[in-house]
């Protein structure tokens, strides 16, 4: 690598582009990051009132009561990494599964067709997964899901409570839809990607055709695979509409997987636009901030695993 | 059919068997509810499109009629804008973050990125608000496409970062070896070998902002008339989605889903163009 | 804010390269063309928005040389975008209060247009008929005191429903509402103790129960789950088909919301409407007031450009002869009579 840039450094007078055409990449690199900065320096402005009030106490408390103007974000916090993970665990296996069903088995007519199909989904507004979560799923979910579940499995904890219907199990399994399509069209692209006399080397040596799928694509493909996981979990964290239609909005401390709840996204979008009194959008805005220390943090949990399950991956510069 | 598989034991070929059947179950699993909920989108809203939703404005409660040209116009430029500034930013990061992925700064912008894709887009909204709309003293498209640009802007540059870094670094090597500076190498050989993956996550991406509903209404906010200019207020279709889906009137219900499904289908027909130029330019290299 | 200056020349010359956009995209020559057009925008509550829709579609019929706009976008959201002028007009269901007049600097006038009611709506699997409810009894739902339909409370009052052995569930709106905020000031009105425990506001922490997004998220949740109730207002029970119950007023009559019995609070509530019309309608005297009805406002400075004062005054002139006739059909509540003449004097003071 260091060998090949010296190599072109020494080069003709056309070269003499290069390194603009980097400075310039720097330039725009930069300018997304300062992007970033400018909105949580916004936000941190926005949340000044309630960060001077409530200090770091403020994502441990559980009381939210904008009528007696008292604020605490932990029922939110706890709301949406509940709702973001059992999400999670519902999609990637089936958006990664799907990805390599398209890739290594089915044909390029069907594939294209189902791929078409999945990118699609995600151009359907979230409103109106909200509404199809509220007439189609949640009814069903109360009358014979969740029935079923609390009777069979009820040992597992998480898996009991009164079945309204609405609730994390009911906003969680319309996240996993919503954020199958991005998973799933990223992970094909990184599937894709891998070279055919990869797959073919790994048949030469005699493998099956699920051990070329592991060996050749799966194994070097964690990466890609993680940047779509990564974007997947961006959406869910930050959804708002269809969470907020689905999810019971009950500003506590859900106990059970069927109890309502309510996300730091949706309780944003929920109160922000009818708030008048700075310290209750300066909570509001505080938990936007604690948003983005969540996202951080879970996304470098997440890249740690990667990088110990998976070898680093090939390719790149 | 091959020769190797008379070497292959009974468990592995079992095993074999059984992941391969679990992949197409997964993909099902996948399959059923998308396409119940398209099939519900388009089983609501088919039945309502005609000629006057494209070329009229919505009509107050009670007057038959009406559509909602005014939204399909402003949701196209409004996407449209959102795509020039954002998509060639998105794709020049993830670029960066692919060939230049070894600094410190990479580091950096790669959480810049990773963390802008979990911002709720209320949140976004919310900035472009205060950042655009007040500075200017009035609502306006512009700083509905502001919002939305910053959305595709994570969605773009970690698809082309993550397929740029998956093409073979000896094909890299190949053009260097050639003379070719590297900018050229990059933007000519690794972009256009990558130009499928880059395609997926810009059609991602629009796909995503055409459909976003909360950024919208506090920048581009919305508007009964014809969108005139990138400085006023302008219609869009999830913002009128959204408010003639949660009104109680029927035909209000109607020209919501029926507008539901003329997005879907905007998208699939844009879609459909991007595949199709970046595919036959490829070929005609 | 220095830096809000210094950013702003960065947005000027982005204003410019999206000009420039703009014209690229096509719409240069009719933007200029769209400066003899005079557009006015307003934002605000969203319980009168279907009205507003129909008084500037009828409105710029006969004036064909404005652009009229209005957006829901809620009474609080109504209320800050006038503070920071992102709107010629801004519109609210709640009155503003007085810190939020001290912070605008210069002087708003409230316009009372038309009146609502929010109606208490339930799902009780066999009964469709409207159901007695006392004051009591509604603090006793909320606070998640009475756990089964066929409670004595209920059932004594209503002796000719067969109430099921169901249980309630609350739902409530989960988005900051005007909704909420007349119905918990009516709870704090008749409840003393929802006073001090809950309180009134346009998000308050329920004791009990669910939250629906939006009128329709909450008869959505009702529609679907046997034994749930809530509080809408009347326009959504009434095209959801759902019942409403006839609430216990402070004569003790028990009265339907409807758009008279609504007109009817506020005329009863005549001499303590202050000037400024600032006021709540909740609990109202006479006999045959609903108690849970508001006002709903629109936001006007004082001091206007002057080509939009003139025809902001024609509008408001407008609204309070020939508007007022378009509400009942929708369900709103039009101003008693009297009020219509306070109302109208305070037009002229508009400049």
């Amino acid at each position: 690598m260091k060998a090949m840039t010296e190599v072109n450094s020494v080069g003709s007078a056309r070269k003499s582009f290069d390194p603009i055409f980097e400075r310039g990449l720097k330039f725009v690199a930069i300018l997304v990051m300062s992007l970033l900065i400018l909105i949580i320096f916004f936000l941190y402005q926005l949340a000044a009132p309630a960060i001077h009030e409530y200090g770091w106490g403020f994502m441990f408390k559980s009381d939210w009561n904008p009528a007696k103007l008292i604020f605490g974000a932990y029922p939110f916090i706890h709301g949406t990494l509940i709702t973001s993970l059992f999400a999670l665990a519902l999609s990637v296996p089936v958006s990664i599964g799907t990805a390599l069903f398209l890739t290594e088995i089915a044909s390029r007519q069907v594939a294209a067709v189902i791929g078409f199909l999945v990118e699609l989904l995600a151009a359907i507004p979230s409103v109106v997964y909200g509404l199809w979560g509220l007439t189609v799923l949640a009814p069903r979910v109360r009358v014979t899901v969740q029935p079923w579940l609390s009777e069979h499995l009820s040992f597992i904890p998480g898996f009991s409570g009164m079945p309204y219907g609405v609730g994390v199990f009911s906003a969680s399994i319309v996240l996993a839809i919503m954020i199958t399509p991005t998973i799933t069209s990223i992970a094909r692209e990184v599937f894709r990607a891998v070279p055919h006399a990869q797959r073919e080397a790994a048949l030469a040596i005699g493998a099956t055709h699920s051990e070329m799928i592991w060996l050749s694509v799966v194994r070097v493909s964690w990466s890609g695979v993680f940047g779509a996981v990564v974007l997947g979990l961006g959406r869910a964290l930050g959804e708002t509409m269809a969470v907020t239609m689905l999810i019971g909005n009950r500003n506590e401390v859900a106990n059970s997987l069927f109890s309502p709840a309510q996300t730091m996204a949706s309780l944003i979008a929920n109160e922000y636009p009818e708030a008048t009194n700075p310290l209750h959008i300066g909570a509001l805005a505080y938990i936007g901030l604690i948003l983005f220390g969540i996202s951080f943090i879970v996304q470098g949990l997440a890249r740690r695993i990667v990088n110990r399950v998976a070898n680093p991956s090939g390719g790149g510069a | 059919m091959n020769p190797a598989d008379f070497q292959i034991s009974i468990a592995r070929r079992l095993k074999n068997r059984f992941v391969i059947l679990l992949l197409i179950a997964l993909a099902c699993v996948a399959l059923i509810p998308l396409i119940h909920v398209l099939h519900y989108v388009y089983a609501q809203g088919l039945p309502h499109w005609n000629l006057n939703f494209f070329t009229e404005l919505p009509k107050p409660v009670g007057e038959s009629g009406g559509g909602l040209g005014n939204a399909v116009v402003g949701s196209f430029f409004l996407v449209l804008v959102a795509a020039i500034v954002g998509v060639p930013v998105g794709i020049l990061v993830g670029i960066f973050l692919s060939e230049y992925s070894r600094s410190a700064l990479a580091g950096w912008v790669r959480t810049s990125i990773e963390l802008l894709s979990g911002v709720p887009s209320i949140v976004l909204g919310i900035f472009a608000y205060s950042a655009i709309v007040v500075p200017i003293g009035h609502f306006s498209m512009l700083a509905g496409s502001f919002a939305l640009a910053v959305i595709l802007l994570p969605v773009v540059a970690k698809t082309t970062e993550e397929v740029l870094k998956l093409i073979p670094s000896h094909i890299r090597e190949a053009g260097l070896a050639l003379g070719i500076p590297r900018w050229k190498v990059t933007l000519r050989i690794v972009l256009i070998a990558a130009r499928s993956g880059i395609t997926t996550g810009v059609a991602l991406a629009l796909a995503r902002v055409a459909g976003e509903t909360a950024p919208l209404l506090f920048t581009a906010l919305s508007s009964q008339h014809w969108p005139r200019s990138l400085l006023e207020p302008a219609a869009s279709l999830p913002v009128q989605i959204y408010s003639f889906a949660l009104a109680p009137f029927e035909e209000w219900n109607h020209l919501a889903w029926a507008a539901a499904s003329v997005l879907v289908s905007l998208t699939l027909v844009t879609n459909l163009i991007m595949k199709w130029a970046t595919r036959s330019r490829g070929e005609s290299r | 804010m220095p830096l809000m200056t210094a950013r702003s020349n960065l947005w000027a010359f982005g204003l410019r390269v999206g000009l420039v956009l703009g014209s690229l995209a096509g719409f240069g020559g009719s933007a200029a063309q769209a400066a003899s057009r005079l557009s006015i925008t307003g934002a605000g509550a969203t319980f009168p928005y279907p009205l507003y829709l129909k008084w500037m579609s009828e409105f710029q019929k006969k004036n064909t040389a404005v652009e009229l706009n209005y957006q829901s976008i809620g009474s609080g959201g109504g209320i800050r975008q006038l503070l920071k002028k992102t709107v010629d007009y801004g519109a609210s269901d709640a009155p503003m209060k007085d810190d939020q007049l001290k912070e605008a600097k210069l002087q708003i006038f409230h316009f009372p247009t038309v009146m609502g009611a929010v109606a208490l709506t339930y799902n009780i699997p066999g009964v469709t008929q409207s159901l007695k409810i006392t004051p009591e009894i509604v603090a006793d739902l909320f606070f998640g005191k009475i756990y089964y339909w066929d409670d004595a409370k209920i059932q004594t009052l209503n002796p000719e429903v067969k109430l099921p052995h169901v249980p309630t569930l609350v739902v409530y709106r989960a988005d900051g509402s005007g909704t909420t905020a007349v119905f918990t000031e009516y709870l704090s009105r008749v409840s003393p103790t929802w006073k001090e425990k809950i309180g009134a506001g346009t998000s308050v922490k329920w004791p009990v129960g669910i939250g629906g997004k939006g009128n329709e998220g909450v008869t959505g949740f009702i529609k679907n789950f046997p034994g749930a109730l809530g509080y809408v207002e009347l326009l959504y029970a009434e095209k959801n088909h759902l019942p409403v119950a006839q609430m216990k007023n402070r004569e003790g009559n028990f009265i339907k919301p409807s758009s008279d019995s609504v007109t009817a609070a506020a005329a009863a509530y005549l001499k303590d409407i202050p000037a400024d019309f600032r006021f709540s309608l909740t609990n109202a005297p006479g006999k045959e007031s609903y108690p849970i009805a508001s006002f709903t406002y629109l936001l006007i400075y004082k001091k206007n450009p002057a080509a939009i004062s003139t025809t902001l005054k024609e509008y408001l002139n407008w609204i309070y002869l020939d508007g007022q006739k378009l509400a009942a059909e929708l369900y709103y509540a039009p101003l008693p009579k009297d009020l219509l003449d306070r109302v109208r004097t305070q037009i002229s003071q508009v400049e």
